[in-house]
């Protein structure tokens, strides 16, 4: 479904140059769900950015369903590509009702039925019909990414680019939303890709991830093997360490904060 | 038994708003000794109130009511605004969530850790300055020369909430409310981060608390744990018991986060009672 190659992102130049990403390949299959972990500025946001065209992709391939994306992006990508962002607090237009935040794709694309295709839309996510007319102030942080993942959803989309999701959220909401995309990967027939820094979510939802340090692949495992602690890489040792929640006199972490 | 640092009994934080009343804390207690308390609960329980409350930082229009408010026997409500000062930052201090907010833009961090010395104890600008660089090598800052000469926006996340805590510690104060210190931060950051306050708390023997949405992290890290809801502590426990809980709500809190060890599919999710809010 996802074909990335050899990806390399660069942004600025001379003195100000910065290799976002460097080389990264994965490949993923339809319906699959996969994941992108890592600390900040490992590089695993941008390329998700780089999918959808908000980074530049300097060198490598990106190809969906067989094809390389154009720059811009055209309309039919947009069809079968869309994002969800990490803060809904500030992925959504605060001057706009649900109603008008889910009708601009379907206008954009020339779409018919909106009046129908939202409340579906609302429907998909649990949301009733009452939500439609309401400003995101009016939301809480659970049901704003839930408006977010319906405006996503709503142009029926083969692939959903997740941006940390839930990392906004309250432990349980954050079960609510992930029980959510778990339910709609399986009944839409959805591909995801996913990033998160947490790496239980990332267990949850994904069967394959790839762990990303300072903008390199440092290593591709599955949701299982990490389930049983078998990591070859050593940073990857630390993050399932780091995950497991405090410890005392335990070893310091394989790598120093970046300065 | 010794005299608690911290006593607080029925601690009340009203917001009188246009709309109406919100009581955002609603009779909260607890007693503190040199321990480590963490304080658990969802956005909204009303956690970082009672911490706020504690400092007398509670935001106008908000009103703070206690039956009982003191700290080493000083009772803050009667307490004069200059002893309030005294207290704050000298024996009292409070690290936040977001170092990106809390330190002073434009000002190296050097002398921001020197101001917070120097407010409190008379010292010269040099005796100061040891006492600044100590403490950032006393974070763990790899060199705290150059760091001392750094603005905040020259330092990454994990470096600015240990400049943080060095300048909350560098009055060694007696209680240390630590406001989601790392939830601004990486997983390994934070770790470092918890791994250097556990260390200075420890040696100086300071009391702490810990104010976290992550229960996990909390148990992990604090001797005992009061979870808030709406505004209440439903449940005190000490924290290596905290897989007995008895709570609805703090058994639903643990058991609604996806962990490594087991696939759970449908997660639980929380189905709130109304009546714990009572």
């Amino acid at each position: 479904m996802l074909d990335i190659q050899n990806l390399k992102v660069v942004f600025g130049t001379g003195r100000l140059r910065v290799e976002a990403v460097k080389n990264v390949s994965f490949h993923v299959e339809q319906g699959a769900a996969y994941g992108l972990v890592g600390e900040s500025g490992s590089g695993k946001s941008t390329v998700l950015r780089a999918i959808c065209g908000l980074a530049p992709i300097t060198g490598g391939r990106v190809t969906v369903n067989g094809e390389a994306v154009t720059s811009p992006r055209s309309k039919a990508f947009y069809r079968t590509v869309q994002m969800v962002f990490q803060d809904p607090y500030a992925s959504l237009h605060p001057r706009h009702t649900v109603d008008s935040t889910l009708s601009e794709p379907l206008a954009i694309h020339g779409e018919k039925d909106a009046e129908s295709r939202i409340l579906q839309a609302l429907r998909e996510v649990g949301l009733g019909p009452s939500f439609r007319f309401r400003y995101p102030h009016q939301l809480s942080g659970g049901q704003r990414q839930r408006i977010a993942i319906a405006r996503a959803l709503i142009l029926r989309p083969k692939v959903l680019l997740l941006d940390e999701p839930t990392s906004a959220l309250d432990a349980s909401v954050q079960a609510e939303i992930l029980n959510l995309l778990d339910d709609l990967r399986r009944r839409l027939g959805l591909t995801y890709i996913l990033v998160s820094h947490d790496l239980a979510v990332v267990a949850h939802l994904c069967e394959r991830l790839l762990v990303m340090q300072h903008g390199e692949a440092v290593e591709e495992t599955t949701a299982a093997a990490l389930r049983s602690g078998a990591a070859s890489n050593e940073y990857t040792q630390s993050l399932i360490q780091a995950s497991q929640g405090f410890t005392r006199a335990a070893p310091q972490p394989a790598q120093a904060p970046a300065a | 038994m010794t005299k608690p640092l911290l006593d607080v009994e029925d601690l009340r934080v009203r917001f009188h708003l246009r709309t109406g009343t919100v009581e955002a804390v609603r009779g909260v207690s607890f007693q503190l000794g040199r321990e480590r308390l963490g304080i658990v609960g969802e956005s909204g329980s009303g956690k970082s109130q009672t911490g706020r409350a504690i400092l007398g930082l509670t935001p106008p229009p908000g009103e703070v009511t206690a039956k009982r408010l003191a700290f080493d026997g000083i009772d803050l409500q009667k307490a004069s605004k200059r002893t309030l000062r005294d207290l704050r930052g000298g024996r009292i201090s409070m690290v936040m969530q977001d170092p990106k907010y809390s330190l002073n833009p434009v000002m190296t961090i050097g002398e921001q850790i020197i101001e917070a010395y120097q407010a409190h104890r008379k010292a010269s600008k040099a005796e100061a300055r040891d006492r600044a660089l100590a403490m950032l090598e006393a974070v763990k800052m790899r060199d705290p020369t150059r760091v001392f000469s750094l603005y905040p926006h020259e330092v990454s996340g994990g470096m600015g909430q240990r400049a943080m805590i060095a300048m909350m510690l560098v009055t060694d104060p007696d209680l240390l409310i630590a406001d989601e210190p790392t939830s601004a931060l990486d997983v390994t950051v934070s770790m470092e981060v918890l791994r250097i306050l556990d260390e200075l708390v420890t040696e100086r023997g300071m009391g702490l608390i810990f104010i976290s949405h992550d229960l996990k992290l909390v148990s992990s890290f604090c001797d005992r744990v009061l979870v808030m809801y709406a505004g209440r502590v439903v449940e005190e426990l000490e924290a290596k018991n905290l897989r007995d809980a008895q709570h609805p709500y703090t058994q639903g809190l643990m058991r609604c986060l996806p962990t490594l060890a087991d696939d759970v599919r449908p997660l639980p999710t929380l189905n709130r009672d109304p009546a714990w809010a009572l």
